[in-house]
């Protein structure tokens, strides 16, 4: 195979790292919510932790970016 | 927009890559430029477009508490409302994230929030700089933290600070080896500090510019509907301003909290 391709599949496949970052933003959200609405009177002091919890999840899916532009740009 | 398509004739990373088309390069804005030459000891410290954006940040910071609060009215105006209220947002974190003792480390933490949250937001400008785009830059401010929470730990604690590696309340067998996931999520501690700041910085800003060349791309018919996701989108890239310096923010004061507290 060409290199140029398969740097361009490997960055490519390092997008795969969005799986996790999607499954774990929606979960956290998803929970959140669920919470927030069996009690709705303690949700406001959550919600440092939500946006605490969605930003390291999301920084998860994005070491994978990092990761594909390392591949393109890099080597 | 425009400007960034046209002026691709200096750009140094992006043209060597090769990546993006001859009419437009969404890498284009991360570029460095050249203000003026300093050369320190045979180091290149001159002065650049990052540094002038940072320069804009302090100034922006330190001028706007000043000016608001030059009055030190009992009731508060608008302006100082706003100063007084960001004061409170990173006291009442450091307080939360760190405890009582973490409020002497507040100018340190407030200095970074600010300055963060500046460089966020002046990189949402059209046509400014995103400094935090670059990991150099972010590094070396989670160096910083890392540095100084690993010496604060060490001045308070002693060398019982190295006890933060052991856990408390696992069986003898499994310790070698959770020290050593525990002192290498230790290490990485910095790493994923200013990855994050970099990596959301970068990626929403790259985004922003490629879906605008969607809109030139579409023309007058088809454009307005990525204009329209650009238009939600940059309101989204505001959030993730905010967001980022906050997250930078409380984990540093959790990091600080490790190290003043040490049951753990």
């Amino acid at each position: 195979m060409d290199a140029a391709a398969a740097k361009f599949i490997g960055a490519g496949l390092a997008c795969f790292a969005l799986i996790g970052a999607g499954l774990a933003i929606g979960n956290i959200f998803s929970n959140f919510l669920a919470g927030a609405l069996r009690n709705p009177s303690a949700a406001p002091g959550q919600f440092p932790n939500l946006l605490l919890g969605f930003a390291l999840a999301e920084a998860t899916g994005l070491f994978g970016l990092i990761v594909a532009l390392i591949i393109l740009f890099v080597f | 927009m425009a400007a960034d398509t046209k002026a691709q004739g200096d750009l140094g990373l992006a043209k060597e890559g090769g990546y993006g088309s001859d009419r437009f390069d969404p890498m284009y804005q991360f570029d460095i430029k050249r203000i003026a030459d300093i050369n320190l000891f045979g180091y290149d410290a001159s002065f650049t477009n990052s540094s002038l954006w940072m320069v804009i940040a302090v100034c922006t910071v330190s001028l706007f508490l000043i000016f608001a609060m030059r009055d030190r009215a009992l009731i508060p105006g608008r302006m100082q409302s706003i100063a007084e209220l960001s004061y409170e947002f990173v006291a009442k974190m450091v307080r939360d994230n760190s405890g009582k003792e973490g409020m002497a480390y507040f100018p340190f933490i407030f200095t970074l929030f600010t300055f963060i949250l500046a460089l966020n937001m002046l990189g949402m400008i059209p046509g400014s700089f995103t400094v935090t785009s670059h990991i150099a830059v972010t590094f070396a401010l989670a160096a910083l933290v890392f540095i100084v929470v690993t010496a604060v730990g060490f001045i308070k604690n002693g060398v019982g600070f190295l006890r933060l590696f052991v856990p408390s309340g696992v069986p003898g067998i499994l310790i070698p080896l959770l020290v050593i996931i525990e002192v290498f999520s230790y290490l990485t501690r910095p790493v994923s500090l200013s990855v994050r700041l970099f990596a959301n910085m970068m990626a929403g800003h790259t985004m922003l510019k490629v879906f605008a060349s969607f809109v030139v791309g579409l023309g007058v018919l088809g454009g307005w509907a990525p204009l329209a996701f650009m238009v939600a989108f940059t309101g989204l890239e505001i959030l993730v301003a905010f967001l980022q310096a906050f997250v930078f923010a409380v984990l540093t004061c959790i990091y600080l909290n490790d190290a003043l507290h040490m049951h753990h």
